[in-house]
């Protein structure tokens, strides 16, 4: 998958074709309507040129000026049904396409909801973002201007051919012997194009970026005095990205006069050839002059098609990375009331209906039985870790960074599947829980409080709709997180901004403490943050934390000393093993890393508990 | 990118290009300097590129008179031999334009893109000499825009829109007066439906790009969407929120969908509109041609001439539209761009500016109150200190005291008022600018990595330093150890297409940039607060030695970063509180001593 962003396949791949015309049964009725449409009115601008030739032969040559009257009155309701026709067709295949991608994108998100979390970690989200918006609008633009005017195009050349051929077979064959020419000059000029257009955009990205780079860095450029080097720089860029579009004007430059040139070309061989048949094979005038119409309505098509061709290679590579993507492997965990997609208008109803009952009896006690697990092959981040947490129980796990804490948490959260060994809950393995179920009675409070754009509410919430805004509110009261709330412009209704930006670190964590608070879980799970906040704040978390803490099942992954000592057990892990568990007191009188921990705390003066160990570790 | 098929063709998405700003009125509204001066610059080419159009169009509006000749000589009877001739002649003259067609995108475009080029390095230029207020003022996105959307858009106008322009009333001007010469009564009428080809490109043009920029709005606020939920998965998941998640997207798919249609409704139209009104002329003129041929008052030779230079006024009548759309919106995108390039720089060296050699780093504030550009309350007032040369002072108090801003004001990051910041007794306004901020290295509190290596990211105020230099700079700075870890050491790229550093190894790097200036004065912007105490100490001590032959500013909140310092300065709300040593703040029992307890505190619940 590491190049997929370039996949140049092949323009037509009947497999990927096939299901990609499944998305279009919904609209069956419709596809065929728009199809019918698209042939009537194909057909329609085929009579133009003829009614022309009517009504020069018989019309205007035989002095019949009530023929002529009739020809127009034909051409005119022609017209007005063509008028009619056109609209309708782009009418239905635009709707299609649009709801087409709308049922498409929404299977993607989907699909992207069950996905197993080591998915996310393999693929970073730009890349993700790319299937659910560019991949999508390169299919919607197969379905709008590729494959229906493909149909028409190809229907009207034919169509054309035989109106040729019946009119002046002979003529015909001399008028076609440019072809070869036509499509010489488009085949190549859209090779050339094409390369620099490539060309093109990834000079327009490196010119974007370093420009965006220099906007946001502004005021350290100034700072060092790095205006002109930058400027120098930047002018080389934009002359790069200056000389591919002259490079690219160049072959517009020399294609349309070509394409023009094929067709005078064509028209001269129609007044050379054809008028010698006028004079002695007495072919009509009108034929004639139908004859150069025809030929002027075929070479549209034409450079059209390769176009087309463009269109449906870019989507067949867009597909196939859009179904790589729907058939990876669900998370066999993934939440079960996310409903299949394309639901019913009930089946959204259900999908939007608050899920089953929300606090229902206690999980019980946790066990980490011989648990083994890698996120990769063989390197094993946890090996063989066994522990317990009874109910009512606060575990601390300390150790140092990268000793798998935090894996531990996300296993329990079954956002992983250990490999070998067994966790259970209640006596129950965790495969056998419901995990949206098993999620609900589980609180988890990240190190980095993840927000949501929305309100200071909904992200208290998060999407709970059963929760009372008192429920909420002294959530929020209780983890000293309401005064700041109230202050805050719009109180519980203030605006968040993407990832709370608005907001300090240590507002952000009060609020992951509030929001896990409110739906009163049995079982918290604890990642502190370690990223320094100003000493008021800092005892402002600290006593939110305990009161968080009180009379809940708890694993909290400890960098505060004081949060340690509190714990009814510790769990010292390094290298991804359980090396000591006890209490503090038990764990100082082992005299082991934990002990050598404390002394240096002691000694040390105010070093994070963290990184006394990461110290410690390393010396052990 | 593609200009000349680019007003007819689109199909699925006709507004893309075709767009406007149809309240922002049709001409250019003040004479435009900047423009005129740029276009004149380029007058010679631009002359040839016009004739170029001009020229080809001629020639190849003289095709229908030779098929008007043609034609009537079958009536009258021909030589196959002059039937050749003419077929030769009208290959000729498809020739002759086709090659000044070439001319003419070779000119006219090539220009419009080296005037693209001029106007966006004036652009990158002026904004390189904005001040930071600026930057904050204005959301980065904007300026974006203004230097990729605008400037294309500017440049259509200049290049394909003049263009254009020149075809159509070349061509317009001769057809019609062919056909008048034709038949001035089938030519009234059969004209008649072509001005509304041209209104319904620039009725609909306008009105499809409207919808468009709604919709892609739209499309904006479903990317943000699903970024979001791809970033917070694990929360999404923990609180299982997916069925939440699914339902809102789809709200915002659906309003996005409801956009699309109303889109569709319009340009559904537009097509079909033209080919009923182009189609219609065609009819116009075969019907009345026809008859003026049955009343023998034209030859049909002419006849057939006259629906040629119809069809010929096809393509210009829809251009016509299309370039009323360019003019429109470059002429408001010009005014977006000349807004940018008429913002006044604001902090520039004076007239008389002053540059000595090297600086003795003396720092005096004198009655200093600042107030931020826009805002009501100044950030600091009355604030009076001074610093003799290589002295310490360090400046202490919560957020939004005004620390930072008071470190700003030196390197003139802010301009500070007249008489109040002195640099060995000049105002710091008098000095050559690039010479003042030379004399200062400065570490902020945000770290601006550019996407580069390690080793040119530190050298980014001295880009000619040797690699020693870089290394003892990033030893001094506590980075050393780090980047010998990375994969490629001091030539790994950071940034957007490298490795990403953690915020202690930012603000590291910062610092070795700073230690590498080797300038007379040093600004520590509270740059050590990613960084754990134990590494603060490291750096602290390495820059120790630095910091004895400089004067150095420091903001901090660990009283073990100021402990030591000569001077400490407490600030609140803007106005200095305390000043004195470590120790005569511990005596004084303030604001200082509180905030020592406060993290004595800290340390003891940590170690207890």
């Amino acid at each position: 998958m590491s190049h997929d962003e370039d996949l140049a396949g092949r323009a037509y791949d009947h497999r990927l074709m096939r299901r990609l015309l499944g998305y279009l049964k919904p609209y069956r009725g419709q596809v065929v309507f728009a199809g019918i449409v698209v042939v009537a009115d194909a057909l329609i601008s085929l009579v133009y040129p003829w009614l022309t030739k009517e009504a020069i032969d018989h019309g205007i040559r035989h002095h019949d000026l009530r023929f002529l009257d009739q020809v127009a009155l034909v051409y005119l309701a022609l017209l007005t049904a063509g008028f009619g026709l056109g609209y309708l067709q782009n009418q239905i295949m635009q709707r299609v396409g649009q709801h087409v991608m709308l049922d498409l994108r929404t299977q993607l998100f989907h699909k992207l909801q069950r996905m197993p979390l080591a998915y996310f970690d393999r693929n970073p989200i730009g890349r993700l973002m790319t299937r659910l918006t560019g991949d999508v609008d390169v299919l919607n633009e197969l379905v709008t201007a590729g494959v229906g005017a493909l149909f028409g195009d190809l229907f009207a050349l034919i169509g054309i051919v035989v109106a040729m051929c019946r009119l002046n077979a002979e003529l015909l064959g001399v008028t076609f012997s440019v072809l070869p020419l036509i499509v010489i000059v488009t085949l190549l000029f859209r090779v050339r194009a094409r390369a620099s257009f490539r060309e093109i955009r990834v000079r327009l990205a490196r010119l974007n970026a370093f420009l965006n780079e220099n906007l946001t860095g502004m005021s350290t450029v100034q700072m060092l005095n790095r205006e002109r080097s930058n400027f120098e720089q930047f002018k080389d860029i934009n002359a790069s990205h200056r000389d591919a579009h002259l490079r690219a004007n160049f072959y517009y430059a020399v294609f349309f006069p070509l394409l023009e040139l094929v067709g005078a070309l064509a028209v001269s061989l129609i007044v050379w050839y054809g008028g010698r048949q006028v004079m002695w094979t007495g072919i009509t005038l009108g034929t004639l002059v139908a004859f150069i119409q025809y030929t002027q309505r075929f070479f549209r098509p034409i450079s059209d098609l390769s176009e087309k061709y463009n269109i449906l290679q870019q989507a067949m590579a867009s597909s196939e990375r859009i179904f790589q993507l729907l058939d990876e492997p669900e998370d066999a965990a993934a939440n079960q009331d996310t409903l299949p997609p394309r639901a019913s208008a009930d089946g959204v109803a259900a999908v939007l209906a608050p899920a089953g009952p929300h606090r229902n009896g206690s999980p019980g006690r946790i066990e980490f039985d011989h648990v083994w697990f890698a996120y990769q092959d063989e390197h094993w981040v946890l090996r063989d870790v066994s522990f317990s947490i009874e109910p009512g129980e606060r575990v601390a796990l300390v150790g140092a960074t990268g000793s798998g804490k935090s894996t531990i948490a996300s296993l329990l959260l079954r956002f992983y599947a250990a490999q070998r060994g067994e966790i259970r809950i209640g006596g129950r393995p965790l495969a056998e829980w419901d995990s949206g179920q098993l999620r609900r009675t589980i609180g988890l409070v990240l190190q980095d409080a993840f927000l949501f754009s929305g309100t200071i509410e909904s992200n208290l919430r998060l999407g709970d709709a059963a929760l009372s805004i008192e429920a909420v509110e002294s959530a929020a009261r209780e983890v000293h997180a309401h005064d700041f709330i109230r202050q805050l412009p719009g109180g519980y209704g203030a605006v968040v901004r993407e990832r709370g930006a608005t907001l300090s670190a240590g507002q952000r964590q009060l609020l992951a403490f509030a929001r896990a608070l409110a739906r009163d879980p049995h079982f918290l799970i604890l990642d502190e943050a370690t990223s320094s906040v100003d000493p008021e704040t800092e005892l402002r978390i600290q006593n939110a934390l305990r009161r968080l803490l009180v009379g809940r099942t708890s694993l909290v992954i400890a960098h505060r000393l004081s949060t340690i000592q509190d714990a009814d057990r510790i769990v010292v892990l390094h290298h991804g093993q359980v090396r000591e568990v006890g209490t503090h007191l038990e764990l100082l009188a082992r005299e082991g890393i934990y002990a050598r921990l404390h002394e240096l705390q002691v000694l040390g003066g105010p070093l994070s508990a963290a990184q006394s160990l990461t110290r410690a570790a390393t010396e052990a | 990118m593609p200009e000349e098929p680019a007003a007819p063709e689109p199909r699925g998405h006709d507004g893309r290009r075709i767009a406007t700003g149809l309240r922002e009125g049709f001409l250019i509204g003040s004479p435009n300097d900047r423009l005129i001066r740029s276009l004149a610059r380029y007058r010679r080419g631009l002359t040839w590129g016009i004739a170029c159009v001009a020229i080809s169009n001629l020639i190849a509006l003289a095709q229908p008179q030779v098929l008007r000749l043609a034609i009537d000589d079958l009536y009258r009877g021909v030589t196959a031999e002059k039937l050749g001739r003419y077929a030769l002649v009208l290959l000729g003259i498809a020739l002759v334009a086709g090659l000044f067609k070439y001319w003419m995108r070779r000119a006219v475009i090539a220009i419009s893109r080296h005037l693209e080029f001029d106007l966006r390095n004036d652009l990158f230029a002026h904004l390189q000499r904005l001040p930071a207020a600026y930057f904050q003022r204005e959301r980065t996105g904007e300026i974006m825009s203004r230097a990729t959307n605008d400037l294309s858009a500017v440049r259509m106008m200049l290049g394909p829109g003049i263009m254009y322009l020149v075809n159509t009333v070349v061509v317009a001007l001769v057809s019609i007066g062919f056909m008048l010469a034709i038949s001035p009564r089938v030519t009234g009428f059969a004209l008649l439906p072509l001005p509304l080809v041209s209104l319904s490109v620039w009725y609909f043009g306008d009105r499809i790009h409207r919808r468009f920029e709604a919709i892609q709005a739209r499309f904006a606020s479903i990317s943000a969407r699903v970024q979001e939920n791809l970033a917070g998965v694990r929360v999404v998941r923990a609180y299982a929120r997916e069925a939440n998640e699914l339902g809102e997207f789809r709200e915002l798919n659906n309003d996005y969908l409801q956009h699309n249609l109303a889109l569709i409704r319009t340009s559904g139209l537009f097509y079909p509109s033209l080919a009923f009104f182009s189609g219609a002329a065609a009819l116009l003129a075969l019907y009345l041609g026809g008859r003026e041929v049955v009343g023998t008052r034209i030859t049909l030779g002419q006849f057939v001439a006259f629906t040629v230079y119809l069809g010929m006024l096809n393509w210009p009548m829809v251009a016509l539209g299309w370039v009323i759309n360019l003019f429109q919106r470059g002429a408001a995108s010009l005014r977006r761009i000349e807004e940018i390039l008429e913002t006044p720089p604001g902090i520039t060296s004076g007239p008389e500016a002053i540059s000595a050699a090297r600086s003795a780093g003396e720092i005096e504030f004198r009655h200093l109150t600042f107030t931020f550009p826009g805002s009501e309350s100044p950030a600091l007032r009355d604030v009076s200190f001074r610093v003799p040369a290589g002295a310490r002072v360090a400046v202490v108090g919560r957020t939004g005291a005004g620390k930072s801003a008071l470190l700003g004001l030196l390197p003139r990051l802010f301009d500070p008022p007249p008489g109040a910041l002195f640099l060995d007794g000049v105002d710091v306004r008098r000095y050559d600018l690039g010479w003042l901020r030379r004399q200062i290295a400065w570490v902020p509190q945000d770290t601006f990595l550019f996407s580069a290596t390690v080793a040119e990211n530190i050298a980014y105020g001295r880009e000619a330093a040797p690699a020693e230099a870089i290394e003892r700079a990033a030893e001094t700075a506590g980075l050393a150890s780090d980047i010998l870890g990375f994969p490629d050491r001091y030539a790994t790229r950071v940034g957007e297409r490298g490795i990403t550093l953690s915020g202690g190894q930012k603000q590291r790097t910062a610092i070795a940039r700073a230690v590498l200036l080797d300038a007379p004065v040093l600004i520590l912007d509270d740059c050590l607060s990613s960084v754990d105490t134990q590494t603060e100490e490291k750096i602290l001590t390495g820059l120790k030695t630095e910091m004895l032959r400089r004067t150095t500013l420091i903001v901090s909140h660990r009283v073990s970063a100021v402990r030591d310092a000569d001077l400490i300065i407490v600030l609140e709300d803007g106005a200095v509180a305390e000043r004195g040593t470590h120790d005569s703040l511990l005596a004084l029992g303030g604001r200082y001593a509180e905030l020592c307890r406060a993290q004595q505190l800290e340390e003891e619940l940590e170690a207890s």
